[in-house]
């Protein structure tokens, strides 16, 4: 396949239909109404289920329906949306059934405003939903990473039948840039044997998130977190960038991430010793990786476009092994590289 | 606890349970009908034949573990959202069929946006909507269903619709949708009114085999332990009192729904 000029919302709306995505539904909401109006098509030319929802609380559990007939299903909304959705999260998590969400981040909180945020940091990788639940969050930079993102996504989530979200922004969805779509997947002939499908030569198949009586729903708790470690033990994703001699290491994921290559390009331009750790997966979180650079560099430096969320894991990791520093813009303020330099300058002054 | 029936060699089995219905005995309270509904569910459910092509969708409120009583697959939904849920299994199963079995606090409060629209798009799929005018699971609360002046654990000095409005009627609301196509009320209290409500709700599954639209069966129902009333004295209350606000009937019926010979 050719590159092409792709929008954000457009390439993991496409992408997930080359994916094998079955069926979609969702409710309009900015920053992300793009990857709706394209489904919206497309997935009727493919002969695919769209539907409009009355509502998130109403989509999120008709994804919970298809997902447990095991079809490929998502649907995409931002925080105002997905905090709806949380309910159903939480029912899907208890239930076991494979989902993907795409969380086009804004600003928060409240109605807020619809510019690019990471203000949902906590309400994603903390668990949005009741009860004990991790879902894998995966967090992509750019537009092929965010589509290569998509394919990764069905992939975990049917692998571990478990919620997947990928944590995008406002700029991830409204940016444009080139990148190359999946071919087109054929769609599997048989449905996975746990799906409900109708009996047929066969003993009912429940799913369900209610277990009562306190021992069996502890049994079931144990299960789920021993999934959880198996997760955390395989999935965690990351990529670093100078980091070998690096007195400074930046940590930022999706757009901040972004932004930080250039920052050391440019502190390394210089004669600054910076490098970078971005998180692909903010859950499982690097946590070991990170624990182990603290031990190596000066000072860890945190960006994020919220108020410091991830900065908490980031400071759980150092471990008190090295000062943990942040910048951060808010209100749908994306930060300028020259803004994350300076403040990188300033600090290498300071630990010179 | 699987029910050991033995059949003496000079007599002959006339009456059983239903091949869809699971031999065990249920969680339900003496009085209440809800093992009575579920009971015409499964025989329906048998003499269509189309036990292993259906799917159940179990609410939140006492039959929760309707699953446990009626041997299909089934989901169990959050408190609400059963024909949302529904609605994604249907859609990716189009040649199954997909019903729901909600109290009244799930379908007519917590739930009224996914009910209305359910059927307001005309989703191909069967409704089973047990009124019995309380929440029963949670201990007797204030229901949308609970008549007015009635008393309840959280209207004690009875229903004051001056304050908190009015019993929601469904059917009524639901057979203004263009989607619905058989909206019936019935009731569950008294042999003839029960024959009535297992020919209604096979046509409400026929409906769905038809592929005509949205049908749902509001069931008058009782719930003895939490109206303070024996299950005799249920009974009778459902007979004589409830129907004065929720009148028996077919609220909707299309042509094509008469039209389905109902055996």
């Amino acid at each position: 396949m050719a590159k092409e000029l792709l929008k954000g919302n457009v390439a993991f709306a496409e992408a997930a239909l080359r994916y094998g995505l079955e069926a979609y539904f969702g409710y309009p909401i900015t920053p992300q109404s793009e990857a709706l109006e394209h489904l919206s098509k497309r997935m009727v030319e493919e002969g695919r289920v769209f539907l409009q929802a009355e509502s998130e609380v109403a989509a999120v559990n008709m994804v919970y329906g298809a997902a447990a007939a095991g079809v490929r299903t998502m649907t995409s909304t931002s925080g105002p949306g997905f905090a709806l959705m949380a309910e159903g999260l939480s029912y899907i998590a208890g239930s076991e059934v494979p989902a993907v969400f795409v969380n086009m981040q804004r600003g928060g909180p409240g109605l807020g405003n619809i510019q690019p945020s990471q203000a949902d940091y906590f309400f994603m990788v903390k668990t949005a939903g009741h009860g004990d639940f991790h879902p894998i969050v995966l967090a992509p930079a750019n537009i092929q990473e965010m589509i290569d993102m998509v394919g990764l996504a069905f992939d975990l989530a049917e692998k571990y039948r478990t919620l997947v979200y990928i944590a995008g922004d406002g700029s991830l969805g409204q940016m444009m840039e080139s990148a190359e779509l999946p071919p087109m997947q054929a769609l599997p002939t048989e449905r996975p044997d746990w799906a409900v499908t109708g009996c047929e030569g066969r003993d009912p198949n429940l799913i369900t998130s209610l277990y009562l009586g306190a021992k069996n729903l502890e049994a079931v708790n144990l299960r789920l977190q021993a999934k959880l470690r198996e997760i955390e033990e395989n999935e965690i994703r990351y990529q670093e960038y100078e980091v070998e001699d690096a007195e400074i290491l930046l940590v930022a994921y999706g757009t901040v991430g972004r932004i930080c290559t250039t920052v050391v390009r440019e502190a390394r331009k210089a004669g600054l010793k910076v490098g970078l750790l971005r998180p692909q997966t903010l859950w499982p979180f690097p946590l070991a990786r990170l624990r182990e650079l603290a031990g190596q560099v000066k000072v860890m430096f945190v960006s994020e476009m919220n108020a410091g969320q991830m900065l908490e894991d980031v400071e759980r990791a150092a471990a008190g092994q090295c000062p943990v520093k942040f910048y951060g813009r808010m209100g749908g303020v994306v930060p300028l590289t020259d803004e994350i330099l300076n403040a990188v300058k300033q600090l290498a002054e300071e630990v010179r | 606890m699987a029910v050991d029936v033995k059949i003496p060699e000079n007599m002959e089995l006339v009456y059983t349970y239903p091949e869809s219905l699971t031999e065990v005995s249920t969680h339900y309270c003496p009085g209440c009908t809800h093992g009575i509904v579920h009971r015409l569910v499964a025989e329906v459910l048998d003499e269509l034949d189309i036990r292993e092509r259906t799917i159940g969708v179990a609410p939140v409120g006492c039959s929760v573990l309707a699953y446990n009583y009626i041997k299909t697959d089934f989901v169990e939904a959050a408190h609400g959202r059963a024909l949302a849920m529904a609605t994604g299994l249907k859609r990716v199963n189009p040649d199954k069929i997909v019903f729901t079995y909600q109290g009244d606090g799930d379908l007519a409060a917590i739930g009224t946006a996914e009910t209305v629209h359910a059927a307001n798009r005309g989703e191909l799929l069967t409704t089973i909507f047990i009124n019995n005018a309380i929440y029963g699971m949670t201990g007797g609360q204030m229901a949308p269903t609970t008549l007015p002046g009635m008393v309840t654990t959280s209207s004690p000095l009875g229903r004051d619709c001056s304050i908190v409005g009015f019993p929601i009627k469904m059917s009524e609301i639901l057979a203004q949708t263009e989607g619905a196509v058989y909206i019936t009320r019935q009731s569950s209290a008294g042999l003839a009114a029960i024959r009535k409500l297992k020919k209604a709700i096979k046509r409400a599954f026929m409906v769905q085999l038809a592929g005509l639209g949205y049908a749902c069966v509001e069931v008058l129902s009782t719930c003895p332990t939490n109206w303070n009333r024996d299950p005799w004295e249920s009974i009778q209350w459902v007979e004589e009192e409830m129907p004065k606000y929720f009148p028996l009937g077919d609220y909707k019926v299309t042509d094509a729904v008469q039209a389905l010979k109902v055996k």
